[in-house]
């Protein structure tokens, strides 16, 4: 009976628990780390619109070669500044302190920030971009309110402007008196207001790209982990297996 | 059943009589193994005492291998780990393997645990047997905590700011310890360098020494089982009990299958989920240490979660640090607290199985909500789990006065 009890609340936590969670509404980024492809094409969008600023400073270049499928030399052609050696970090040239004046903050290290944020806020973020003069870099985001990263991707997106809705004020109780706010001015959506180099699906596309070159970097041994993992489970079946039969024959005198 | 006279020299011939002869190897042997009856009625509760040890060999194996190539210094922590992770053959194996084998440590531990207030496995003769395995609880999460500060991430950082504050809690000599703990005013590399001494050998030691009583302790009163009979009080001609069989092989074999289980789901885990959505390694700790930036919602690994809640139950610093403190002595306590004349909660009333299953649902619940952003619905429902979490406790001298318990066989009951 006690048993039994405990297994359903044990059974029962895992959904209270995703019940619970929430909080920002992100879209999805549907990664696939295993496409050298994508993964080739979002290391040449990070070298182009990243690296700049962003270091990815645990990432070797010649494991780029090595896991996306190129040679050395296409590594250090088309992703490296031209100083940058094989076996160097992708480290940024800018210096920290030149970064803080330009920015107010030092762009951070991007190796784990898959890991920290997680790839759909990472795709959502990067589509988030819309025009504001009150910012100091004029761009503003969505879903990270007052960024101080201006939208790096601007020319192949376009320019996006945030839609305002208007929404009427309802009344509301501060303390003991009533208050009738006024119209409000609420964010509803954003719209292309410049047309980029790309259409929209080709942009999803890149961001797609860009965000599954993220998650690569962020644990670049999780493709040989997942195709060595199937094997150590087989090996695990068939060891359990046998484990179970040793045991059932060893006990059978036990009355 | 017959138990070879001497397995060792038998297997190694000359050279291994000659060691033997020497060194005692196979009266060793027969005393802890072949010649120790275990009752041969173990269930699926069982499992969790040989896995622990499993899972403390591969912590230790593991450990050694990251020792070579962590870097217990502020400024290189995080930066070797990650070097771990891409530049060492196999160094995410090592790692992941460390670090999920932290989570399942306290997984088989909480459920060797529970086996222990399922069939009373804490009553006379068995108290010092609990209280040493609840020292090596103690012991485990110490070396838990200072583990996770050593990547020196987010998490790692502020979670050890939070809990060495706690002892600045206690009354006159709070703030002195907590400097002494730190060995600076605020957390700092010397913390890390200590921390990583304390976490790689200081209690490595002391968990060996602790679990060493602990199996001391357990061949001399020898294992309860899911019946709660004392199997020595029947014996055959030659003193061996009637209900008991050689822990090797028959329980060397069992547990082997128990292992296999045991390390497809945590292979699984390793392999396919070494973060668990963020529950064995934390998204924040993917960023390095920043002590001028606090992340939104400190909070520590899962397995202390059920204690930081009753931390946060209460609105005041010292009385809340003194009732965590207090929820782990009355753990220690309960060999003493119950009171029950039936051991096993088979036979017991159901009065003592409603509040089991409730001190487990508060345990549950008081990890989920220790684990959550705090908010007030939050903290009342910490109040009420914690409520309960003590009153289990409490209640633990007078639950048999208000059940009927049923007879208890004389003879343990057929093994599924």
């Amino acid at each position: 009976m006690v048993r039994k009890l405990v297994a359903g609340v044990l059974l029962a936590l895992p959904l209270v628990v995703t019940a619970s969670s929430g909080g920002e509404h992100l879209e999805q980024a549907n990664t696939n780390i295993n496409s050298q492809a994508s993964l080739q094409r979002g290391a040449q969008l990070f070298s182009n619109y990243c690296l700049s600023c962003h270091s990815a400073s645990y990432v070797r270049y010649r494991r780029l070669a090595d896991d996306l499928g190129l040679t050395e030399a296409q590594v250090l052609e088309n992703l490296a500044p031209t100083t940058e050696k094989i076996d160097d970090m992708m480290v940024v040239a800018m210096l920290p302190e030149d970064a803080e004046t330009w920015f107010g903050v030092a762009p951070p290290d991007l190796t784990l920030v898959a890991r920290s944020r997680g790839v759909d806020w990472l795709y959502t973020f990067l589509k988030s971009f819309y025009l504001d003069d009150e910012r100091p870099t004029g761009w503003n985001n969505v879903l990270f309110d007052n960024t101080a990263m201006p939208n790096p991707l601007w020319q192949l997106q376009g320019i996006q402007a945030a839609v305002f809705e208007e929404r009427a004020g309802h009344a509301s109780l501060a303390g003991s008196k009533l208050v009738y706010a006024q119209t409000e001015h609420v964010l509803s959506g954003l719209e292309i207001i410049e047309e980029g180099i790309m259409t929209e699906e080709e942009f999803d596309q890149a961001v797609n790209d860009l965000v599954t070159f993220l998650e690569y970097i962020a644990e670049p041994s999780r493709i040989k982990r997942e195709s060595v993992g199937i094997w150590v489970l087989l090996f695990l079946a068939v060891f359990t297996l046998f484990a179970y039969f040793m045991y059932k024959d060893y006990w059978r005198d036990v009355k | 059943m017959g138990r070879p006279a001497n397995a060792f020299s038998r297997s190694m011939g000359n050279l291994g009589q000659w060691i033997d002869d020497r060194l005692g190897v196979s009266a060793i042997w027969a005393y802890v193994m072949t010649g120790y009856y275990a009752p041969k009625n173990f269930d699926f509760w069982y499992f969790f005492g040989s896995l622990a040890l499993l899972v403390l060999v591969s912590q230790l194996i593991t450990g050694i291998w990251l020792t070579m190539y962590f870097k217990p210094d502020a400024d290189l922590a995080f930066a070797s780990v990650e070097f771990i992770m891409r530049d060492v053959e196999w160094g995410w194996l090592i790692r992941y393997m460390h670090s999920t084998g932290a989570s399942a440590f306290f997984v088989v531990v909480y459920l060797h645990m529970f086996r222990g207030l399922l069939y009373g496995s804490y009553q006379k003769p068995r108290e010092l047997l609990w209280v040493i395995g609840m020292l090596v609880f103690v012991a485990l999460m110490a070396e838990a905590f200072l583990g996770y500060v050593l990547p020196w991430g987010q998490m790692s950082y502020w979670g050890a700011q939070v809990i060495i504050s706690l002892f600045g809690a206690i009354p006159w000599v709070g703030d002195d310890l907590a400097l002494w703990i730190r060995g600076d005013y605020v957390l700092s590399d010397v913390t890390l360098n200590r921390f990583f001494a304390l976490h790689v050998a200081a209690m490595p030691l002391a968990l060996i020494g602790l679990i060493f009583l602990h199996l001391m302790a357990l061949r001399k009163v020898g294992s309860n089982n899911p019946d709660g009979i004392e199997i020595k009080e029947l014996t055959d001609a030659e003193g061996i009990p009637l209900d008991g069989i050689p822990f090797h092989p028959y329980y060397t074999v069992k547990d082997v299958f128990g292992v296999g289980v045991f390390l497809l789901v945590a292979a699984f885990i390793v392999f396919f989920a070494p973060d668990l959505g963020g529950q064995f390694l934390e998204d924040a700790n993917f960023e390095p240490a920043d002590p001028l930036n606090t992340p939104d919602h400190i909070k520590p690994v899962w397995y202390f979660t059920p204690f930081y809640a009753i931390l946060r139950a209460i609105p005041l610093k010292a009385p809340g640090v003194m009732l965590m403190g207090l929820s782990l002595v009355m753990l220690f306590l309960v060999p003493w607290l119950d009171r029950h004349p039936v051991r096993s909660m088979r036979y017991r009333g159901w009065v003592s199985k409603l509040a089991l299953a409730a001190f487990v649902v508060s345990f549950i619940g008081l990890g989920y909500v220790g684990g959550a952003a705090g908010s007030s619905t939050l903290t009342t429902v910490a109040r009420v789990l914690t409520v309960v979490y003590f009153g289990y406790f409490l209640g633990l001298p007078f639950y048999y006065k208000c059940e009927k318990s049923h007879p208890v066989p004389e003879r343990v009951t057929k093994h599924g």
